[in-house]
């Protein structure tokens, strides 16, 4: 009898009339739930949206890898006057960062190394014909872009040959090539990068973007590291105010790829405790994935702790309103309770009745606040661009919820309904 | 003993019911006993105050004897929980009342419906029997309609129908024509008087000897006591 639903089914009818006959008083009294669940619902859909964004991104530079980047150490004046010049005429030389010995450290001393791929980035002012633009020149190996996966939109990648070859060809990225080609056929013509002429074999697509720093940027250029030593050599120098200022990197960046996720985290501790000993000046800094995906999961977790404290003080004053509506609905149908008291209903009908009443109530809420929780975040897509995403748990979270708030909030009234003196019930008008 | 005699539907033996307001202790009744017997037609009569109401809301298990025992349909109630009162009232007592006590948020074939609803009728045949009772009371023209849109009579005529619903054991009747005017007053008494040559046991408790008149017995309560007792 418990669950048939006759059972329930003649106060479920009861309810909805109720709801319907005081429209004014049940829309009001509903609002707090519509607000409670809507604000649940929209609020998971713009931490998941974001949440959910911030993962693609760090996926995007791979949960296997490690990367290694050089980071220019503060200014040490005992260093920078290594090969100053003459007068005001100074030349200061810093060389700090990775070194190809540190790759090939990296390579054979760490354990669960797959295998690496240093990276030297320079910017340089790039022409074709009388366009300029600057440009991210990344001096790489070809494996490269078997490690930052990005899709070719036409011609090839770096070949092992090109390599060999010291071959001044280049690949850029669609973004680059818009900027400096506007929209003729980038594949087979050549572009000046500094003062030298490499032929573009290659165009692939950028997918930065996000709060993740990615190994690649907008408008990259990849050429072979080989050609790179070959024609621009290891230092950089720029003109400053007081004289030229030189820069001596051998690595700008090594990606490492580890065999699985499981060693990456000791592998990055490997490492880093390795470069240590080498570098006595803290000129290097390692980012890990992996971690922070981790971390990136932690700080959902937080914000969902916070969502919800804050969804379920909305609720409770949504249930509040409701339980002090149904108060005033058992006093009002004193009477109704004295007669199915009198009729013979035992006390536990008189609970069902009223908790079914209130779950009616707090049900139609939430079901209005489902509309709502959906609306907002597509509406918030709509005119912010902001990523939101409606996950199906959501919308069982909010009915189960606006469930819960009825039975909670309605057993108070139900058990005050039951408890009422038949006789006096009769007599009251 | 009493509750083997087949016949007997009603039996108080030596009710009290004590109030204690304050350190007074009011005795609303002491020590009534009597009997109905099956298909009886009884009138319970008496001034206010004299009781009456107390002892109508014994016999219809709203209350329970602070002394004595009472036994309806061969069962003594002064022992019940709560839910077996419930259930009690549901199965042996049919009520009806001065102001009809319909519910007005259901419709007259709903509020019929009710009790065979707690006694976990099946809906079919609790929509079959509810229209059956309705003809019986001479309102099946008004199934789908709300209380508030009958006159009193016809409000009462959906009362009875409701009461008769569970065929209970006894009707018990509060000044059930204590709201309508007197032409509506006697269609009703014509309708107990029907119910009566069906069968029934009809217990009215009034004080207008004009409705007792129709009962075949009578009983006259004064001050917490049976006055008199005419079978």
């Amino acid at each position: 009898m418990i669950l048939d639903i006759s059972y329930y089914w003649p106060f479920v009818k009861l309810g909805a009339t109720d709801v319907w006959r005081h429209k004014t008083r049940s829309f009001l009294t509903m609002l707090g739930m519509v607000f409670g669940v809507g604000s649940v619902i929209a609020m998971l859909a713009v931490g998941e949206g974001a949440s959910a964004q911030a993962l693609e991104s760090i996926k995007r530079l791979g949960s296997e890898n490690i990367m290694v980047s050089s980071v220019k150490p503060a200014y040490d004046p005992a260093k920078a006057v290594a090969s100053a010049g003459m007068g005001g005429n100074r030349v200061t030389l810093a060389s700090y960062g990775l070194l190809f010995e540190d790759d090939s450290r990296i390579r054979e001393t760490v354990p669960g190394v797959r295998d690496t791929v240093p990276a030297r980035m320079v910017r340089r002012n790039a022409r074709f014909g009388d366009r300029r633009i600057e440009l991210r020149v990344v001096e790489t190996v070809p494996t490269w872009f078997e490690v930052v996966k990005r899709p070719v939109l036409a011609g090839r990648t770096l070949t092992p040959a090109d390599y060999a070859a010291r071959a001044n060809v280049c690949v850029l990225t669609e973004f680059g090539v818009r900027k400096l080609l506007a929209a003729q056929r980038m594949i087979g013509q050549h572009v000046r990068l500094g003062n030298n002429v490499f032929l573009v074999i290659g165009i692939v697509k950028n997918e930065t973007g996000g709060n993740v720093r990615a190994p690649d940027s907008d408008a990259d250029a990849y050429i072979p590291m080989s050609t790179g030593q070959r024609l621009f050599g290891l230092a950089s120098i720029r003109v400053v105010s007081g004289g030229r200022e030189g820069e001596r990197v051998e690595l700008s960046e090594i990606i490492v790829r580890m065999k699985s996720t499981a060693v990456v985290e000791a592998g990055a501790k490997a490492i880093e405790s390795m470069l240590k000993c080498f570098h006595k000046n803290p000129d290097f800094k390692i980012d890990v994935p992996l971690s922070l995906l981790r971390e990136a999961e932690r700080t959902k977790r937080t914000y969902n702790i916070v969502l919800g404290a804050i969804a379920g003080i909305s609720l409770l004053v949504g249930g509040i309103g409701i339980m002090n509506i149904m108060l005033a609905s058992v006093t009002e149908r004193t009477q109704e309770i004295g007669i199915r008291r009198a009729i013979g209903a035992r006390k536990s009908r008189i609970v069902v009745q009223f908790l079914i009443n209130t779950c009616v109530l707090s049900l139609c809420g939430g079901l209005a606040g489902l509309v709502v929780g959906v609306a907002i975040p597509v509406m918030i897509t709509f005119f912010s661009g902001m990523p939101t995403l409606i996950r199906a748990y959501s919308l069982f979270l909010a009915f189960g919820i606006s469930a819960g708030v009825g039975i909670v909030f309605g057993l108070y009234p139900a058990l005050r309904a039951a408890s009422l003196d038949p006789i006096e019930a009769l007599r009251h008008e | 003993m009493a509750e083997t005699v087949i016949d007997e539907v009603v039996r108080l033996d030596g009710v009290c019911r004590h109030y204690t307001v304050g350190d007074e202790t009011v005795k609303a009744l002491d020590g009534v006993s009597f009997s109905i017997s099956k298909g009886g037609y009884w009138a319970i009569m008496g001034p206010s105050g004299s009781g009456k109401s107390t002892l109508l809301n014994i016999l219809g298990c709203l209350d329970r004897p602070t002394a004595g025992a009472y036994w309806l349909n061969g069962e003594n109630t002064a022992s019940m929980t709560d839910n077996a009162l419930s259930d009690h009232r549901l199965k042996n007592l049919g009520f009806v009342f001065q102001s009809f006590h319909l519910i007005p948020q259901l419709t007259v074939l709903e509020n019929i419906e009710m009790p065979m609803f707690y006694l976990g009728v099946p809906p079919g045949e609790r929509r079959r029997r509810a229209q059956a009772l309705a003809e019986r009371v001479g309102m099946a023209h008004r199934l789908r309609h709300l209380p508030a849109e009958l006159s009193g009579g016809q409000r009462q005529r959906v009362a009875v129908a409701r009461s008769l619903a569970n065929d209970p054991a006894v009707l018990l009747a509060d000044e059930p024509t204590g709201n309508l005017d007197s032409a509506t007053s006697v269609q009703i008494m014509q309708l107990f008087q029907e119910l009566y040559e069906q069968g029934k046991t009809i217990i009215v408790v009034t004080h207008e000897p004009d409705i007792a008149e129709y009962a075949k017995s009578r009983i006259v309560v004064k001050d917490g006591r049976i006055q008199s007792y005419t079978p």
